[in-house]
């Protein structure tokens, strides 16, 4: 009998998980905009306790893919939502609304022993493209270009793709790496390299370099002087209400923002 | 019908289903990857997907052709054995033909303690030291390429290789090596006329098995060999294998879409590859019982 009991029990702990309960917020996607939706909902949980909030990774196109079937209730993004996904969401009956809940800056590292200290957009994509091989071409030693870059599902491949390689080709031998951490153990351990990471990860074992004179920063995305800026976005159906409201209410408060400062992202204000 | 009769009956039919999940398991994942990675093909067209050197899936218009990849985890995996093998093979005849017991006793725990360690761990340790290493050593652009994580396998397959020719060196009969030392043959003579010849077919299987496990590892090639689409036209190329391509993209492609599909075609190279080889070293396996 006993035996029979703890089986009981065990059943509903698991089958507890898989059947939500109506005051559960799900929310999944990119993996730059995880650790924001992590630390604010933890926060938010120790606030609402009885609200559970559940966050999952995956990359931007599968949140956002989530939201379009109905499988979660909020995607977060690292790129703006394309005009197929909103059309295919209407076609789901989804109404895509869209929050933007901090900015980020892609910051072109290279190696700190590299003379090399600022770089133009068109530089950039010359050497992306493999128009530019050696970086004595911008006055570095002579020591042949290691590229670097995302894998191109990626959210953050997305943002550079758009705003420096314009949809050109990049080179055929171009590292693609997995995360933004991969690109930093490389860069760190690669004198020849050059690579992109979130402002958030960038660390004194890498150099970051200026671009059209400008270095990343808060007050140089907010100002829009800095180039290569994006923002961070978190897509609901419909404007958000009840609990999924607070939540992003909570993200978007001097309490939230503080959240994002802390992980190394750009707060709206 | 007794009640013991019965329990035993109603045994056998639970017993049989459990040997049941695992046959339903692989049908259902051929079955999966057969039908959505034929749609890939039939959309891009078989050519221009095997034959194709162009991988850009998400440029206008989009380009998938994974020979580049085929080639890569073909390399990386001949590396791979070129590392392991010898290294397998030896370690496997020093335990059972050289050591003593003692000797026997201290090392072959460390082979079996390297095989449970997980290839994320491996892969984690070629970024931050072997790759750097590698690097320095040979005085080339990027420590992550075709070497590196050929190394990196080969050593990964070696517990492998090792165990199952140690199993198979410990069947040849010891009548065999008294033959041949009563003959005048030396522990040298006797390794290279009996027993290689002897355990031929198992050694031929220890190595498919290691070829299996070098082709299918994703993690490692994910994070050491550099993940480049070129050709590899040096041993120092980074190159992306089949199932890195997999692994790197699947998450965050939006399913439904040529790219979706296209993995799961990669998907499907990479299943024949697999089962080509299972089949091979079940081959030699058959063809060692026989004999």
């Amino acid at each position: 009998m006993k035996k029979f009991l703890t089986l009981i029990l065990t059943f509903l702990t698991v089958f507890s998980f898989v059947f939500p309960k109506s005051n559960d917020i799900t929310m999944s996607g990119s993996t730059t905009v995880f650790p924001i939706s992590q630390k604010a909902a933890e926060v938010f949980m120790d606030k609402n306790p009885s609200i559970n909030i559940t966050v999952r990774g995956g990359g931007s196109g599968v949140g956002i893919s989530n939201l379009i079937e109905g499988k979660v209730d909020i995607a977060n993004s690292s790129r703006k939502i394309k005009d197929k996904e909103v059309y295919q969401a209407k076609e789901n009956g989804v109404n895509v609304y869209e929050t933007v809940i901090a900015n980020d800056a892609l910051s072109i590292v290279v190696h700190p022993s590299n003379p090399v200290s600022e770089i133009d957009l068109k530089t950039l994509k010359n050497i992306y493209t493999g128009k530019i091989k050696n970086w004595k071409e911008l006055g570095g030693n002579d020591m042949s270009i290691v590229v670097v870059s995302r894998d191109v599902s990626s959210g953050t491949f997305e943002v550079f793709n758009e705003k420096v390689l314009e949809k050109a080709k990049y080179r055929e031998d171009a590292l693609l790496l997995a995360s933004n951490n991969a690109i930093l153990s490389t860069v760190k351990d690669t004198p020849g390299a050059i690579g992109y990471i979130g402002l958030g990860f960038v660390n004194e074992n890498v150099k970051a370099l200026k671009v059209e004179g400008v270095y990343p920063s808060k007050e140089s995305v907010n100002n829009k002087t800095y180039k290569i800026a994006r923002s961070l976005y978190l897509y609901t159906n419909g404007k958000p209400k009840g609990n999924i409201g607070k939540f992003i209410d909570f993200i978007l408060s001097d309490e939230g923002q503080k959240i994002v400062e802390e992980i190394g992202y750009i707060p709206l204000r | 019908m007794s009640r013991r009769k019965l329990r035993d009956v109603v045994a056998t039919f639970l017993i049989f289903l459990t040997s049941l999940v695992s046959l339903l398991v692989l049908a259902l994942i051929v079955y999966d990857i057969f039908s959505k990675g034929m749609i890939a093909f039939r959309e891009v067209g078989f050519k221009n997907i095997i034959f194709g050197t162009k991988y850009y899936p998400t440029m206008e218009p989009p380009s998938f052709g994974i020979f580049n990849f085929i080639v890569s985890s073909l390399f990386v995996t001949l590396g791979s054995i070129m590392v392991g093998l010898p290294l397998g093979v030896g370690s496997a005849l020093f335990l059972s033909e050289y050591a003593d017991l003692r000797t026997k006793e201290l090392l072959k725990p460390f082979i079996e303690i390297l095989s449970s360690i997980p290839s994320v761990i491996f892969g984690f340790i070629g970024i931050v030291f072997i790759g750097p290493f590698i690097r320095r050593f040979f005085n080339i652009p990027t420590g992550l390429n075709l070497f590196t994580a050929s190394f990196i396998l080969g050593i990964v397959i070696v517990p492998i290789i090792s165990s199952l020719t140690e199993d198979a060196l410990s069947t040849v009969p010891i009548t065999l090596k008294e033959a041949s030392y009563a003959l005048g043959g030396t522990k040298f003579d006797t390794i290279t006329r009996v027993i290689i010849p002897y355990t031929k077919g198992a050694l031929i299987s220890a190595l498919l098995l290691g070829v299996g496990r070098s082709i299918g590892e994703t993690m490692i090639v994910l994070m050491v060999a550099g993940g480049a689409m070129n050709f590899p036209n040096s041993i120092f190329s980074p190159v992306r294998p089949l199932t890195a391509t997999i692994a790197a993209e699947m998450g965050e492609t939006a399913v439904g879409t040529t790219h979706f599909y296209v993995l799961y075609g990669i998907a499907l190279v990479l299943l024949f590859l697999t089962l080509l080889l299972t089949l091979i070293s079940n081959h030699f396996i058959k063809n060692l019982k026989r004999d």
